[in-house]
């Protein structure tokens, strides 16, 4: 973290998006994680992505859990609202605030110990549902703010600062996402900017649940020799199947790539995600291979990182429940209430 | 010896669960009400589908006395698996129609009733040949013949076939022959009619008759709740269900088939109270239903709701507790788990709605309070109430009042430079102002948390923010006071020195009983409590009375506590009467347990007996 505070006047000469904001106004408080923190890394990249697609702030939603990673929303989108909410438990918040309007950005940041261990279940049925949102996971493999216990997604026979070993097989959280319905599943690292800004741009362009598992170091409790989860571990292991440049409708694809190594996934508000493959005949779009080619890269030994997985057709939960396009939130008593000569039918009715 | 009694008697139906028996015996009770007789049926059911023992209990009563009375005087013994019980639990003099197509020894029977017996299953089997029907239209055949020795109106019972199976020729036809075959059978073969009969009146008026939970669930869609997220839990399902079915109703777009509303079925209570919070956090108004141990599941959500101010609205259908309890009986055992539910000091506002028409009214009226206080609010209503159909006045809707959306900054307000503290208590009420998600660019957002906060949402733990922020909401709960539904008092036809505070589904039996009670000499004025916090009439009901009984359905005398803990009531005035073993309170027990304390509290001093 840093201890100086930043000044709020912008340099009147800092480049402005198209919708008038600055970088910079897409900043939260300062951040009170340890310095080189990951999860800081994630933040700057969401704030990035943000700014790059041009969405006004206070049209996001930030919803978290309990945890460092859940701290972070207070980061990033300082004019955006934010939730706070119970361990665990984002997941549901999130699907009732996306009910009542369907018209903001939801995004759900979340660590491992918040979604993989406490909040297993409300991960998986929100994936489920396919509610349109950005779920980040934070991934460290470890309990932080409570210093230093394994989370569930600690790998099996990795040791802790203390020494000791984990003896629980780890939760897959890619694995389960993409088992459970989620239509956009994608895996980073905090360390990995380039990589990572795309993929939430991607995840924020996306109609469904998009979830990115983002591997985040702890510099403070998992980032020792051990670790499957330090700086360098997953700098050593990582092994990308594709690099995503977002491009959104709006622009040309002008670049050349040699034919064959890049596919241009049309999403269904026509939005186009340009693919460059570095695995070859990975197909993004194919679940069923993408699982099996994770399942064996990961006994290989390999963190698979990118656009593991994406359905161009998704669906969500508002699609599936067939709501009004007005968000809920906005529907007066007009709307909603039958009124008294409904009623008076209803009490003849039940004579 | 034989009961003789017109309009004022008790059947009780023993079936066996998924036989069929719910429709018809509810056909039974709907004509006496269509004959302008008042009637209060009641499931008693176990938690099971298919094969337990189920009971349908009809009480028949012109002067429209609702409660449960206690006691049976006819039997309708369709279930060999709890004979022994059922004729044991007949009053004497009382009737016991039963199936005689195989002969019962002597000893399965009491001297002191009347014994009816009809070949029910030799008739079925020698009209039907399909095992389904015989089972189905067995029930109807029962039907028939108790409208003989009852004298109910058969063409009471016709019409509302006809209303049932309107364009379904076929099935109304053959309920109508089953139906005469009973009848038909029952003049010609028993002694028609019984001492206990029905006679046409007009005591029904323009009541309807509805369940406690479907009313709520037209209640939410009345106050105009937009999203519900449940979780099946008995006796609570059937007003998510009912919510449903309303919503598919009324809130369709004609123009473009699109709902209104949201329904989740969550993965269980935790994430049904979390939508609820984030719909409620974001503007939307939202509810859920569970019971009691969907309540438990639910506490640290609702200490987050309450903490961080956001609108949520807990029906709660309670059951018997604790534990897995008695899933499918009744009993008022959630009110200190409500008034206090999560760690921490918190208390919440409750509703105790007596019948399906307050279902209707509180269910809409806490949406409403939900976000004028910004809180949750608990209706807690039971199985009695919610699951059985009662007769109760109409449902009103004044179209003219409008929704209280409560303290909303608008967009416009914030660009006008309106200052924005979320928690900032600027009207003195201890109610904060709170911004949409979404409002305005640069102003009113502010960051939810559990934490503690200052007036600006800014986490801290300094003390005299936290003080700031907890005093506050106790004079939030000071306004809710002046906000929940006011007692309602039923003073004495003369001067008492007695009351009695009462709530919920003790109504009934409650308003029976001061009948009882007075025609004995013991005269109760009597106060029913209808919210929590408690308004300070309840205060100064109690301190006017040398003796207060507070009747309630659990063992721990909740409410009693609440009173003594919150209103300050001198505990030495309280008597408590408290029914708890699942089944409905009745208008007896509340007789039998005041006349003793009465009589006990009616002696005279011997000095002053002297003087």
């Amino acid at each position: 973290m840093t201890y100086l505070t930043k000044p709020k006047l912008h340099h009147p000469d800092l480049p402005k998006n198209q919708v008038g904001y600055t970088r910079r106004d897409y900043e939260g408080k300062i951040s009170t994680l340890c310095a080189g923190c990951g999860h800081d890394s994630i933040s700057a990249a969401i704030i990035q992505a943000c700014w790059e697609m041009e969405i006004e702030p206070h049209r996001v939603a930030k919803l978290s859990g309990i945890g460092c990673s859940s701290k972070t929303p207070d980061y990033f989108l300082g004019n955006s609202h934010g939730f706070n909410s119970v361990h665990g438990r984002m997941p549901s918040v999130l699907t009732g605030a996306n009910l009542a309007n369907r018209e903001l950005l939801y995004m759900g940041v979340s660590g491992d110990g918040d979604s993989a261990s406490i909040g297993l279940g409300q991960f998986a049925h929100c994936m489920r549902r396919g509610v349109n949102m950005v779920y980040i996971v934070e991934n460290n493999g470890v309990y932080g703010l409570t210093k230093g216990q394994f989370s569930a997604t600690a790998d099996k026979g990795s040791k802790s600062k203390r020494g000791i070993t984990n003896n629980d097989a780890p939760i897959d959280m890619v694995g389960l996402a993409l088992q459970l319905g989620a239509t956009f599943v994608g895996r980073s690292f905090s360390g990995d900017k380039k990589q990572l800004v795309p993929l939430i741009k991607g995840a924020i362009e996306h109609k469904g649940a998009a979830f990115i598992d983002v591997a985040s170091p702890c510099v403070a409790f998992n980032n020792h020799p051990g670790s499957t989860k330090s700086y360098d571990y997953v700098r050593e292991h990582n092994e990308a199947v594709n690099r995503l440049d977002f491009v959104t409708s709006r622009d040309e694809i002008t670049a050349d790539y040699a034919p064959g190594t890049v596919t241009n996934i049309t999403q269904h508000d026509g939005s186009v995600m340009r693919l460059r493959k570095l695995a070859q005949d990975y197909d993004a779009t194919d679940r069923i291979k993408v699982m099996n080619y994770l399942q064996e890269r990961a006994a290989a030994g390999e963190v698979v990182t990118g656009l593991l997985y994406v359905d161009p057709d998704s669906a969500d939960l508002h699609e599936y429940l067939n709501t009004v396009d007005i968000p809920l939130n906005r529907l007066s008593e007009r709307e909603l209430c039958p009124g008294n000569v409904a009623l008076e039918k209803l009490n003849a009715a039940l004579r | 010896m034989r009961i003789e009694a017109t309009n004022d008697f008790v059947v009780k139906f023993a079936n066996v669960n998924g036989s069929g028996s719910a429709s018809a015996n509810e056909l039974f009770a709907r004509a006496i009400l269509r004959m302008g007789v008042p009637v209060s049926p009641r499931n008693i059911f176990p938690s099971n589908i298919q094969g337990l023992p189920t009971w349908y209990e009809v009480r028949v009563c012109e002067a429209g006395y609702q409660g449960r009375r206690g006691g049976i005087d006819l039997m309708v013994a369709m279930n060999p698996q709890t004979w022994d019980a059922d004729v044991k639990e007949l009053e004497a003099g009382g009737y016991l129609f039963y199936d005689n197509t195989k002969p019962l020894p002597k000893s399965k029977f009491r001297d002191d009733i009347n014994v009816i017996g009809m070949p029910l299953t030799e008739i079925c089997n020698a009209t039907y040949s399909d095992p389904r029907q015989r089972q189905l239209f067995k029930n109807i055949i029962y039907v028939g013949a108790l409208s003989a020795l009852l004298e109910i109106d058969p063409n009471e019972i016709e019409r509302l076939f006809s209303e049932q199976y309107k364009g379904k020729e076929a099935l109304l036809k053959s309920n109508a022959k089953a139906l005469r075959l009973g009848r038909d059978y029952a003049l010609a073969n028993l002694n028609c009619p019984l001492g206990i009969r029905v006679k046409r009146a007009n005591a029904v008026g323009n009541k309807i008759f509805l369940e406690g939970n479907n009313a709520a669930a037209l209640g939410a869609v009345y106050g105009g709740a937009t999203v519900c997220a449940w979780y099946p839990i008995t006796p609570s399902s059937s007003l998510a269900e009912s919510f449903i079915k309303h919503c598919q109703k009324y809130r369709v777009d004609p123009a473009t088939g699109k709902q209104k509303y949201a329904i989740v079925q969550a993965e269980d209570e935790l994430a049904s109270i979390g939508m609820v919070i984030g719909a409620g956090w974001n503007g939307a108004r939202a509810f859920t239903t569970t019971s009691g141990p969907g309540i438990s599941l639910m506490t640290e959500f609702i200490g987050l709701a309450y903490f961080a101010e956001i609108p949520a609205v807990i029906i709660d259908v309670q059951r018997g507790g604790p534990s897995t309890g008695m899933p499918t009986r009744t009993q008022q055992s959630d009110v200190l788990a409500c008034a206090y539910a999560s760690h921490g000091d918190t208390k919440h506002v409750l509703l105790f709605p007596e019948d399906p028409r307050e279902c209707f009214e509180f269910s809409a009226k806490a949406l409403d309070l939900a976000e004028r206080l910004q809180t949750p609010i608990f209706v807690l209503t039971d199985l009695d109430i919610g699951m059985n159909t009662r007769l109760c006045a109409p449902l009103e809707w004044d179209d003219k009042q409008a929704y209280d959306r409560g303290k909303v900054m608008t967009s416009e307000e914030l660009e006008a430079g309106k200052d924005f503290g979320r928690y900032n208590d600027v009207d003195g009420d201890g109610i904060p102002y709170r911004t949409y998600p979404g409002t305005h660019p640069t102003r009113g957002s502010y960051f939810t948390r559990g934490t503690t906060k200052n007036r600006y949402a800014q986490y801290s733990e300094t003390g005299p923010d936290y003080i700031y922020n907890v005093q506050r909401l106790l004079r939030k709960f000071e306004t809710a006071k002046k906000l929940v539904p006011v007692p309602l008092l039923y003073p004495a036809a003369k001067p008492a020195r007695f009351g009695a505070i009462f709530y919920g589904s003790t109504s009934p039996a409650m308003q029976e009983a001061l009948d009882v009670l007075a025609e004995r000499g013991i005269h109760v004025n009597a106060l029913r409590v209808r919210g929590f916090p408690f308004p300070d009439e309840i205060a100064d009901f109690v301190a006017s009375h040398p003796w207060v009984f507070v009747i309630e359905q659990n063992r721990d005398a909740q409410l009693k506590t609440l009173l003594v803990t919150e209103a300050k009531v001198n505990q030495t005035r309280l008597l408590s009467v408290l029914h708890y073993d699942g089944t409905p309170i009745t208008a007896r027990f509340i007789v039998e347990q005041i006349s003793q304390h009465a009589a006990a509290r009616s002696v005279v001093p011997l000095k002053k007996a002297v003087s």
